[in-house]
């Protein structure tokens, strides 16, 4: 099993939830994230004063599927967060030992 | 019928209902500013100290209201002594007056004018607050109000408006409040922060607004509020003036808007909300002591300057190294200052007095009175705000901990938290050690 994770804009969320699920992902988890990458922060003016605002809000998707399906859940989600411009974020995926379904105590590709 | 009624007024003003009603109105307009002062504030902290900037706003209008109902109205309105504080034992806790006893000279009750100037009492203290954000004990806040309004609000008040107080008597034109009110607090808040010091992380944290829609809500209300302000001050409607105050309020602060915009687009790059709402503000200071002495284009003219020198001072603070942190001084004693010298050059000695400015062949004699009032008042309230902000600084201390302040005014201080971010956002983690630590306070009261 993998968990892939996606670091990403903010508004391309929907599209993402829409492909995974066209795609048959059953479930995912979001969390609102902040950082930065290779386009830093940006800057903000209040009364004159610069603020360098380097944490940029951020995306943060993760989801549990099977091996196989790994390298294709990972394209739907580039597919759709992709807009081309500096700070589309990144993907990846980590291996995941096991898994257990809270509800019923299924384990392993079973619970996903 | 109607000539009949108008001949009896001007021999002994009767009691105007039109006038009464216009007035009351206008009190609650001008209370309605304090609450979006708060606002204006609040939103322009960091989420940590916010409940604590709209508190120490709020409770002005409990403090001072007592202490006006008490005292307040009789140092400021009483009879005059020396030409520098007023008595009247009948205005002790409002005590001796008859509900249908006149204000002296006009057509409103007394009972009228005393909450009208109630509500500038309130809101006087109030601007102070945002010189000293995330950092000022509540207790100690209160405290000072208190005391502030005391020495401070009720006297400046007798001076600028109290029949006989030497200001008054001089001939200086303050129309609603640009010396009493925001040279007095923005000069109190200079001489606070002088003494009580910056800010943890000042000009080196990014310390930005937490949300711009609330202080823009807060300028809205601000605004809105003001006209009560201004055009209540003439304290009746009975020749036009009071409208022509109005007017000018509108205008001005329209102009005041647009030229802080422009500055800052030109300087800066953007056209900014807190730019938009901080122009408003400091064209409304400006017009204050004005509008009822210059033409509406005089108004446009007073408005834009007062939006761009306010624009360019709200930065001193980082040459000079004060923490005015939301601009007090910047807006309040600068616009205030401004509008009350302005008046030297834009009265058109046709509105509310006869007395013209430089502009209007009137030569420097207005221009001389203004400045003598503008110096008066920010000398007087710059020292004394900085002697009890040093008393109570040495007695019960005026700021919190540095961890406190870090960590968060709000908690602390109110035990309170601003926002509940639940749902997808995020944080509801805490939501979990939430009922164990209520549960804890409650057996610790056991304990105890």
């Amino acid at each position: 099993m993998k968990l892939i994770t996606a670091i990403v804009k903010p508004h391309r969320l929907d599209e993402i939830k829409d492909a995974l699920q066209t795609f048959g992902v059953q479930g995912l988890t979001v969390t609102e994230a902040s950082g930065y990458g290779r386009q830093r922060g940006h800057t903000e003016v209040y009364r004159g004063a610069e603020y360098t605002v380097d944490l940029v809000p951020k995306i943060r998707i993760e989801v549990l599927v099977d091996d196989d399906a790994a390298d294709d859940v990972m394209d739907v989600i580039v597919s759709a967060a992709h807009t081309g411009k500096i700070g589309d974020g990144k993907v990846w995926s980590v291996s995941v030992d096991s898994v257990v379904r809270v509800r019923t105590g299924e384990r392993g590709a079973e619970a996903l | 019928m109607a000539s009949a009624i108008t001949t009896l007024a001007a021999d002994a003003p009767t009691l105007s209902a039109a006038n009464t009603g216009f007035m009351l109105i206008c009190s609650a307009l001008v209370m309605l500013m304090t609450p979006g002062l708060a606002f204006f504030y609040g939103g322009m902290v960091r989420v940590k100290s916010s409940l604590n900037m709209l508190m120490m706003s709020f409770i002005s209008l409990g403090i001072v209201t007592i202490l006006w109902v008490l005292y307040g109205f009789s140092l400021a309105f009483g009879t005059d002594s020396g030409s520098l504080i007023g008595w009247n034992s009948d205005y002790v806790g409002l005590s001796g007056i008859g509900i249908t006893e006149l204000w002296d000279g006009y057509t409103i009750p007394v009972y009228v004018f005393a909450v009208f100037q109630l509500m500038f009492a309130v809101i006087t203290p109030a601007l102070i607050s945002g010189a000293l954000a995330d950092r000022v004990k509540f207790s100690a806040w209160a405290l000072f109000t208190a005391l502030w309004v005391t020495v401070v609000y009720f006297p400046v008040a007798h001076w600028v408006w109290g029949a006989g107080g030497w200001l008054f008597e001089l001939g200086v034109i303050d129309f609603a409040g640009g010396t009493a009110v925001h040279i007095n607090a923005g000069a109190a808040a200079l001489g606070v922060i002088l003494v009580i010091g910056k800010r943890v992380g000042f000009k080196k944290d990014l310390m930005r607004p937490h949300s711009l829609p609330l202080v823009m809500l807060g300028a809205g209300l601000l605004w809105f509020g003001w006209f009560g302000f201004n055009a209540g001050s003439w304290l009746g409607n009975d020749d036009g003036v009071g409208a022509v105050m109005f007017v000018n309020t509108q205008v001005a602060t329209a102009a005041a808007m647009l030229a802080w915009l422009g500055y800052e687009k030109l300087r800066h790059g953007s056209f900014t909300t807190l730019g938009a709402a901080s122009g408003a503000v400091a064209g409304l200071v400006a017009i204050t002591p004005s509008g009822g002495s210059c033409s509406p284009l005089g108004a446009i003219a007073i408005g834009a300057i007062a939006g761009v020198v306010c624009a360019m001072a709200v930065g001193l603070k980082y040459k000079f190294n004060f923490d005015d942190s939301l601009d007090v001084v910047g807006v309040h004693l600068v616009g205030g200052v401004l509008g009350s010298l302005l008046v030297g050059f834009f009265a058109t000695g046709g509105v509310q007095s006869d007395a013209a400015g430089l502009f209007y062949g009137g030569g420097l004699a207005q221009l001389g009175k203004q400045a003598i009032g503008v110096f008066a008042v920010l000398a007087y309230s710059l020292v004394a705000s900085a002697l009890l902000a040093f008393l109570l600084d040495k007695t019960i201390g005026m700021r919190v901990t540095e961890d406190d302040e870090v960590s968060g005014i709000d908690q602390v201080e109110h035990a309170e938290t601003a926002y509940d971010f639940s749902g997808a956002g995020g944080g509801a983690s805490s939501r979990s050690t939430a009922v164990p630590v209520s549960v804890a306070a409650a057996s610790k009261k056991v304990d105890a």
